[in-house]
Formats: structure tokens, C-alpha cells, sequence
């Protein structure tokens, strides 16, 4: 699965990252590396970007390139989604 | 001259240390093949005289954004002594990386871990020691905001800088990177202590109202609205005392001085130069008012917040969240607007942010407005009316974005920082306040005086007839452009306005004032016996969508360094303005009859 399919309040590993070799080097220097456990905290209406957090960063990321994100597939639940996403 | 350069990630609190280190004596200085603009300082260290010069916060040294070939570029061509990287401790996890890149250069390199208190606070330790062993660099840990560890920075700047040659990057060592990922989880997993799961910070709690779903929009729009409020309530006493200042001084000194000259050389200094120069002053207040405002909603985190909230609809036209908080800046004034789009990486989507901030009715123009809709319209009508032109703005701009955003491509996949909120201190925002009125002073100041000139000359030459008369340049201009302008209701001296209107809009109602013959305040009701309601609003749109002012273009072109760029952004919106103001006129009247 993608980072873009991964719920809100929801957390996973990296497994890869795809896209040109600008925007992951872009990725690697916010943090988005292989292996790292990324959150969805929020995601905007209207198929706007989501809100992530890796380690302290919290990112903001169109769906577009958080479909460039491949994730292992054990999924965690950090929090309940209806009390804390918003 | 030792030379030190800065460098960090964004949001590092780079600037601030850089301000703190330097004090207030920064310039703009001049990088040979490096076209973007970068502040450097010289300051005592120890015995020596030091440059230190602030490079542009940069995520990743191998990356392709123009910032980060602007760093690769200068590190390449101009020799340092020393580097001095600012990492934010609360994110070493990440920033490691950028410091790791550095240090394969293997120039002289000293680690500021900056916001440690943030970091403590969010219960991340770092063990200095073993990070400075590990690097093989000094690392110091530090406050810059409050000051903390900032005499011990210093004293390790000037002991780091002992005994150094100035050497500049070798190119082949930005080359190679991925090695370096394995390097990175070691030097994270020995050296940073991070708590398993964070407590929620005030930030989140922030956030789950500011982002909110359906408040966050309506929170955010309030919000600007009452920094606008703040501005103006501020601002419009200090501007009517700059004009009260400059009015004394040409009563008291500059007149009587000049009392004794040609009426011709009179009117050129009193109505050409010093109203030049007063225009210049005059948008002084406001725009460091601005700035210092707009300063701390940057520094808060806030717009990178609206940026999230706005970029589902701003996508689809081709722009993304940001160039709408930059538009919404312009609902102020649109010269700090354009500014502002210095953070958007991509040239298309910046230049398409641009083109479309023009459109945002801003505090010049709703003057004009307020004034012509109390003078023609009804109490209960004019609030419409002034709102059907906020419409309009908005409806400019998007249709803008549409037709334009194939010619200007958005490569630029938006992966932004939310920093955690801050409040920023008062040193951070006087500094800032300074920096950005000398940059407008400097830059805009001289074209704005040239224009104002060009206006006098027009509407005072031959100097035997009436100013503004139809015998002036001006007259004669009008008389040319009346075929263009007569079909859509404006007439002769209705355009004359608009001339003037060019250099700024502040000018426009008592530019009508002069025409007419007559002071600011009979005017409103002439004005309403002239003009027709469908002729005034036909120029009020023209007003709303041709070219904001001189000050805009002037910026335009600084900020693009385009000329091309430039002129499509005079003459777009006076083919808009003229098309839009067309078929309302003629729909109008059609209608009306």
C-alpha cells in the first residue's frame, strides 16, 4: 500500500520511496526515508494533501506524492480517528 | 578577509542567529554568477575583521532547487574559512543529513544545535559529546532566539577560524550521497534520544482548531482580516503624518526657498520631484507596519497552515496553497505580496503566483472604490457594490491562473515543513521591519519618483495651458485614447485619472479632483451629477483590474528579472481590464435602454 491509502491516525513503515530523483532527494532531507514509521495525522477535504509526522517534523504532502510512498503493510492505530483527527 | 558561511535547513533559525551575530550592519552584497540576493556581514571576531555571509536554507546539498544550486554555486567560486551550519536540535533525526553532506567538502566546520530548549521541552536529548566526536566537528548547543550559548558560539567561530586558508568546494564532492543514509541512522540512533511516543504539544492542540475541517478556513480569513485592521488602524495615522510632515516642509522650507524661480521649475519640484518622493514616504509606514505584522504570522507557522487548508482548490488552477496566502496578502498591499512568492521554488509557479496578485483589491484601490460608490450608489447599495468587486478580484486572478497555467508549468511537488507554532521575538520583527523599508526605499523608491515626474511632465506640458487640461500631453493622450476608452463609458477626463492612476492609486481621487477643478471635498457631488452609475462602475472595474501602480511593476520586475515577464504583466490586465469594463458597459446600457 501508499502513504496515501494509509487512515488518518494510522502509522506504518516506509518500505520505498518512488518519483524522480529531485523530489526524493526532497523526501530524504524532510526525513522520509526508507524504514522510518510515518503518521496521518489529518487530511484536507477535497482531495487536499495530508498531514504526516516523521519523528518531530510534522510535513504537509499532495496526494499525488504521498502516492510515491510505498509502505510495509503492518499498520499500526496511534489514536482513534473520530475523537482526534478533526 | 576570513570568510565564514552560513548555512542550515529552513526553519533552523539560521536568520536569527545570523541577525544576532552580525547586529543590524547586513548589506545585500553582490556573488559573482549568483543572481539571487544574499546578506553578508563584517564583524569583529577576536582580533580579525570576518565576513560572514547567509546562504539560502537549503534541505539538501545535491538537491535541484534554485536555492540549493545557489549554495552549491557559491561554495564552488568563492572561497570560505569556515562553515558554520545551524541544525535545529528539536530534528536532528533529519538535519544530520544535510550537516553529514557538508562535511564530506572537508572545509573548517563548526554544528550549532539551535532551539535546544524546544527540543528539551519536546523531551529530545542529544548527546553533544558523542555527536562531536562521531562528526569530527565542534558542536555547540544553543538558544539563538533567547541567547543562550551564544557568547560560547562565538568564541568557537573565532577559535575555529585560527590558522585557516580560504578554500573553496571541490565539485566532484557534491557527487556522491547514498552511502551516506547508513552513516545517518547510526550517528541518529547513538547520538539523539527521541521519546517513543510524543506528548501532544500545545501545537497539535492548535491545530486541531486551526486545521479544522469547516473552521479552519473561516478562522484563517478572519484572521487576515483583522492583521489588515491592525495595519490600517495603525498605519493610516502614521501615513497622514508623514503627509502632514511633508506638507510643513513644503510650506515652511522648500516654497519660500524657492520663491524667487520660474513658475515652471516650481511646479516641477513641488509637483513632479517632492510629490514623488512624499508617494515613496508616504507607503513607507504601511509597508514596515506590514512587514512586521506579516513577520509574525510567518514566523508563527500559521501560513503554512492556510497553505495546507487552500491547496486542494489553488491545485486545480494550476497554483498551489501558498500563492493563495500570498494573494490574500495582497488584500493589503500587493508590493510585500509579491515579495513574498520568494518561497516558491519553482519559477513557474512563482511567476503564475505573480500575475495573479495584481488582482487583489488592495487598500489603494479601495479607496478610489469607497469614495466613487458613496459619491453615485445608494447607502444600501454601495456595501454591494463594493462586495461585487471583491468578487470580481478573486474572479480575475482564478481566470488568470486558468488561461496562464500552461505557459507557466507548477513542476513543483508541495512537501512542506508544518514548523510547530512560535512566536517570534521583538528583535526578530524590528530587524526585519528595517531590512525590508531600506530594500523598498532602494529598489522601488527611484522608479516610483520617475514616474511621478513623467505624470507631471504629461499633465503640465506645454507649461502655457491648464494643468490636466486637454491641451497638455496628457489632454492630447486622452483625445488619442478616446476611441479605446469611449465604448466603455469613460471619458476624456475620466482617463486622465487613469493615467495618473498608473503610478498609484492613491493619487486617482485627487487626480479627479485637479480635472475637475475642484477640492477633494466638493468633489463627490460633481461626480455624482457627471457620471451615471453604469459609467462609474464600468470605471471601477478598469481600476480594479489595470495595473495596481508603479510600485507593483517596479517589484515585478525586481522579483522576476524579467523584462518579458514584466511587460506581460502591464499588458494582460489592461487587455482584462479593458475587455471586462467592455461588455459591462455595452451589456449595460443594452440593458438600461
Amino acid at each position: 500500500m501508499t502513504l496515501e491509502q494509509l487512515p488518518v491516525g494510522h502509522k506504518a513503515r516506509i518500505a520505498a520511496l518512488e518519483g524522480d530523483d529531485s523530489l526524493r532527494a526532497r523526501m530524504f532531507a524532510l526525513g522520509l526515508r526508507t524504514g522510518r514509521e510515518v503518521l496521518v495525522i489529518r487530511r484536507a477535504r477535497l482531495g487536499g494533501p495530508l498531514q504526516i509526522r516523521i519523528g518531530s517534523t510534522d510535513l504537509m504532502i499532495r496526494r499525488s506524492e504521498a502516492r510515491l510512498i510505498r509502505l510495509v503493510d503492518e499498520v499500526a492505530t496511534i489514536f482513534p480517528t473520530a475523537a482526534s483527527a478533526g | 578577509m576570513k570568510r565564514i558561511a552560513l548555512l542550515g535547513m529552513p526553519n533552523t533559525g539560521k536568520s536569527t542567529f545570523f541577525n544576532r551575530l552580525t547586529g543590524a550592519v547586513a548589506r545585500v552584497g553582490n556573488w559573482p554568477g549568483i543572481t539571487v540576493e544574499l546578506l553578508d556581514a563584517r564583524i569583529l571576531l577576536g582580533a580579525e575583521m570576518v565576513e560572514v555571509v547567509d546562504l539560502p536554507g537549503i534541505y539538501n546539498l545535491h538537491g535541484y532547487s534554485e536555492d540549493e544550486q545557489v549554495v552549491r554555486h557559491f561554495l564552488e567560486h568563492n572561497p570560505v574559512n569556515l562553515l558554520c551550519v545551524v541544525a535545529n536540535a528539536a530534528q536532528l533525526d533529519r538535519q544530520l543529513s544535510l550537516v553529514l553532506q557538508l562535511r564530506e567538502l572537508g572545509l573548517p566546520m563548526v554544528l550549532l544545535l539551535n532551539m535546544m530548549d524546544e527540543a528539551k521541552r519536546l523531551g529530545i536529548a542529544v548527546e553533544q559529546e558523542k555527536l562531536e566526536k562521531a562528526l569530527g566537528v565542534p558542536v555547540i548547543p544553543l538558544s539563538a532566539k533567547h541567547g543562550q550559548g551564544f557568547p560560547w558560539a562565538k568564541g568557537m567561530l573565532e577559535k575555529s577560524l585560527l590558522g585557516t586558508q580560504a578554500q573553496s568546494a571541490d565539485p566532484a564532492k557534491f557527487a556522491h550521497d547514498d552511502e551516506l543514509e547508513h552513516e545517518l541512522e547510526k550517528l541518529v540512533s547513538e547520538t539523539v534520544h527521541t521519546p517513543i511516543q510524543m506528548t501532544p504539544t500545545l501545537t497539535c492542540r492548535i491545530d486541531r482548531t486551526l486545521l479544522h475541517p469547516w473552521l479552519g478556513l473561516p478562522l484563517f480569513l478572519l484572521s487576515m482580516y483583522l492583521l489588515f485592521e491592525a495595519v490600517y488602524t495603525v498605519g493610516t495615522p502614521l501615513q497622514d503624518g508623514v503627509e502632514w510632515l511633508l506638507g510643513l516642509a513644503k510650506q515652511s522650507l522648500i516654497e519660500p526657498a524657492l520663491a524667487g524661480t520660474s513658475p515652471a521649475l516650481q511646479s516641477f519640484l513641488l509637483e513632479g520631484v517632492y510629490n514623488g518622493v512624499g508617494t515613496v514616504l508616504s507607503f513607507l509606514p504601511i509597508i514596515v507596519l506590514f512587514f512586521l505584522f506579516m513577520g509574525v504570522v510567518e514566523d508563527s507557522g500559521y501560513l503554512s497552515r492556510a497553505a495546507f487548508l487552500m491547496d486542494a482548490f489553488m491545485g486545480r488552477l494550476g497554483l498551489d496553497g501558498r500563492s493563495f496566502v500570498m494573494q490574500l496578502m495582497g488584500f493589503g498591499c500587493n508590493v510585500p505580496a509579491l515579495m513574498g512568492t520568494r518561497v516558491m521554488r519553482s519559477r513557474g509557479l512563482r511567476l503564475l503566483t505573480m500575475l495573479i496578485i495584481p488582482f487583489s483589491l488592495c487598500s489603494a484601490r479601495l479607496q478610489v472604490f469607497v469614495f466613487l460608490t458613496t459619491a453615485v450608489f445608494s447607502p444600501q447599495t454601495a456595501p454591494f457594490v463594493l462586495f461585487s468587486l471583491y468578487v470580481m478580484s478573486f474572479f480575475a486572478a482564478f481566470l488568470t491562473a486558468l488561461l496562464y497555467r500552461r505557459k507557466l508549468p507548477n513542476s513543483e511537488p508541495l512537501l512542506l515543513e508544518l514548523p510547530p507554532y512560535r512566536l517570534p521575538t521583538a528583535r526578530q520583527m524590528v530587524n526585519r521591519g528595517w531590512h525590508e523599508a531600506k530594500h523598498f526605499v532602494r529598489d522601488a523608491g527611484g522608479f516610483i519618483l520617475l514616474g511621478v515626474v513623467a505624470v507631471w511632465f504629461l499633465t503640465h506640458y506645454p507649461f502655457s495651458a491648464t494643468p490636466a487640461g486637454a491641451d497638455t500631453l496628457a489632454g492630447q493622450i486622452a483625445g488619442w485614447m478616446a476611441p479605446l476608452f469611449a465604448p466603455l463609458g469613460i471619458d476624456n477626463l475620466m482617463s486622465i485619472a487613469l493615467l495618473f492612476g498608473f503610478v498609484a492609486k492613491e493619487v486617482v481621487v485627487g487626480a479627479l479632483a485637479v480635472i475637475y477643478g475642484t477640492s477633494e471635498g466638493a468633489l463627490a457631488g460633481i461626480i455624482a451629477t457627471q457620471l451615471t452609475w453604469i459609467e462609474a462602475y464600468s470605471f471601477m472595474l478598469f481600476v480594479l483590474i489595470y495595473t495596481p501602480c508603479l510600485s507593483t511593476i517596479a517589484v515585478m520586475k525586481q522579483e522576476s528579472k524579467s523584462w518579458l515577464f514584466t511587460f506581460v504583466a502591464v499588458v494582460w490586465p489592461l487587455t482584462l481590464a479593458w475587455l471586462v469594463s467592455f461588455i459591462f458597459y455595452q451589456v449595460a446600457t443594452r440593458l438600461a435602454a
